[in-house]
């Protein structure tokens, strides 16, 4: 754990008011794995007060990128940074994606800006195993596939893709499938994650989500982001320190 | 440059400079301690310990607000025996003062606790957690009820002779009543000010945003009102105080000895920059050597009124 400025190289503007910051820092690009989170300052000043978790999106040489949208006062005055200026960052910190473990196909599951983690793991997976990537969004505005592979879509609306939402266009698809051996890797809304666990539980396919929750420190210090263990009914693991991705049976949602 | 003696004294309890590291802000020091060396600060309070472990509130726990926080985690802590035996001996290697919080719903808990703890060498002393607001069990505040704040103080002394600090409550009409009732029954020092209640509603819902509705209000948002408690005591009782409330910075920690305070805690700015500590006590050595101040404890108090 480390407190370090890092310069803004580029900003690539997606549709929809995505922005994607290319931050260099050899130190975190050859530290952080896929699902680990970096926990940025803002603003010198008392207002927007804590920092905000990003998950980091990609990985390339020394750079490592972050993805986000204009929700808030905090992200607001972070798309106004320019390329050249710095950015306060603790981290890595938490527990990403293991894909050390036996398996063959990943499906990777995203929702909205959920995707966020998933170009960095595509890229470590690439090569090594299969991906498929099921991207769900309300309409074809909140469905983003930026550095993603072998994607299907949908949306609730059903202005792209499959008309629903994306758990069910995974049931509908792993009926078809083979039993080839598949895990899981999903980050998304928290109805979607209920629902993705319910299934991966009922199908028996490992899973894995990355999880969120209101927090400051990201360290666990402060102690203000419980999420209920499924092993110990009088334990609370800590969604930046235990997580922020934990497989599906370790939690309850 | 001169060599600033940054001693202060609380009571019997001397600190090798003012600047402690508050109570539910560093947990039992071993993440912290990967940012900054505990050698250096002046003491580090534990987060409350209750006699048996608290698994705390469910979420949401916290909560973002203009220029500060508000909380409710609920004391989760590891119990008073895992403390011992897990925690005192990481802080005893570290070489970090500590001061040992202690939460109970019963006057008899308190005692307890402080009779299981007093042997253990590493506790330099105990702050007594008279004012948390995110805990109501048999629906006391003990915080509120200035005979309580007495009897407690009076049953904690009765049983160590190690340095009592109580931790007082802001959400009170004449905080400095308090400060006098513990003084009465022998504390050493008070601590003030605890958090200041507050709340939340999503406009979407009607609901409370958190899961206990109320919880503490810290941050730079509460410092103006914890510099006036603070001057308060000081003006109307004759006992150490160390001063919480939305240090930021050396500034802030210099205003608040100015006010009145023999030492301060930093609370919530652990979360922001854990750093924080040791920035601050370059800063402050700075601006004594800058302002030929001999001895830091000579800042208490020491506003000009006209």
């Amino acid at each position: 754990m480390n407190i370090t400025e890092n310069q803004i190289d580029e900003i690539i503007e997606l549709e929809y008011n995505i922005h994607i910051f290319k931050i260099i820092s050899p130190e975190i690009a050859s530290k952080i794995n896929p699902g680990e989170f970096l926990n940025i300052r803002i603003s010198e000043l008392a207002i927007p007060f804590f920092r905000r978790p990003f998950s980091v999106c990609d990985v390339e040489d020394e750079f490592y990128y972050l993805m986000f949208s204009t929700m808030g006062t905090g992200t607001k005055l972070l798309a106004t940074k320019k390329p050249g200026e710095f950015i306060d960052v603790l981290g890595p910190l938490g527990n990403g994606f293991n894909i050390e473990d036996d398996f063959d196909r990943a499906i990777i599951i995203g929702g909205g800006l959920g995707v966020a983690p998933f170009p960095y793991l595509t890229r470590q997976l690439k090569g090594k195993k299969e991906i498929i990537s099921f991207i769900g969004g309300r309409t074809k505005n909140d469905v983003i596939t930026y550095g993603l592979e072998n994607i299907s879509v949908a949306t609730e609306d059903g202005s792209l893709g499959f008309k629903g939402n994306v758990i069910e266009l995974l049931e509908k698809e792993l009926d078809k499938t083979d039993k080839v051996k598949s895990k899981i890797f999903a980050c998304g809304p928290l109805p979607m994650l209920e629902a993705l666990k319910i299934l991966a539980e009922q199908k028996n396919i490992e899973c894995e989500m990355s999880t969120e929750c209101t927090m400051a420190c990201g360290f666990g210090i402060c102690q203000g982001c419980p999420i209920q263990s499924t092993a110990d009914e009088d334990k609370f693991l800590l969604v930046c320190k235990d997580g922020p991705v934990f497989n599906s049976k370790e939690i309850i949602l | 440059m001169s060599k600033v003696d940054l001693n202060v004294k609380i009571g019997n309890l001397t600190l090798r400079n003012p600047i402690m590291l508050a109570s539910g802000t560093v947990g039992y020091g071993n993440e912290i301690s990967e940012f900054i060396d505990l050698k250096k600060i002046g003491a580090i309070v534990t987060k409350s310990i209750s006699l048996k472990p608290r698994k705390g509130n469910k979420p949401q726990r916290i909560l973002e607000t203009a220029a500060g926080m508000l909380n409710a985690i609920g004391l989760a802590n590891v119990g008073i025996e895992k403390f011992i035996t897990e925690k005192i001996p990481f802080l005893k290697k570290q070489d970090a003062p500590i001061i040992c919080n202690i939460a109970a719903s019963t006057i008899e808990e308190y005692v307890e606790c402080v009779r299981m703890l007093d042997n253990e060498d590493g506790i330099h002393a105990f702050e007594i957690n008279v004012s948390c607001p995110n805990v109501k069990e048999g629906g006391l505040q003990f915080g509120n009820d200035i005979k309580m704040v007495g009897k407690i103080t009076e049953k904690v002394r009765a049983n160590t002779a190690k340095p009592i600090i109580i931790k007082l409550s802001p959400n009170v009409s004449y905080i400095s009543d308090f400060a006098q009732a513990a003084k009465k029954e022998g504390a050493d020092a008070v601590s003030a000010i605890n958090t200041l209640v507050g709340t939340a509603f999503n406009i979407k819902t009607r609901k409370p945003i958190l899961y206990n509705i109320t919880g503490g209000l810290s941050g730079p948002a509460i410092k103006s009102i914890a510099l006036a408690k603070v001057f308060e005591i000081h003006k109307k009782v004759d006992i150490p105080i160390i001063g919480i409330g939305g240090i930021m910075n050396w500034q802030d920690t210099v205003e608040f000895m100015i006010a009145g305070s023999s030492a301060i805690q930093l609370g919530t700015v652990n979360f922001i920059d854990p750093t924080t500590a040791e920035k601050v006590l370059s800063g402050l050595t700075d601006y004594c050597n800058e302002n030929n101040i001999e001895q830091v404890s000579s800042l208490t108090g020491s506003y000009q009124l006209n």
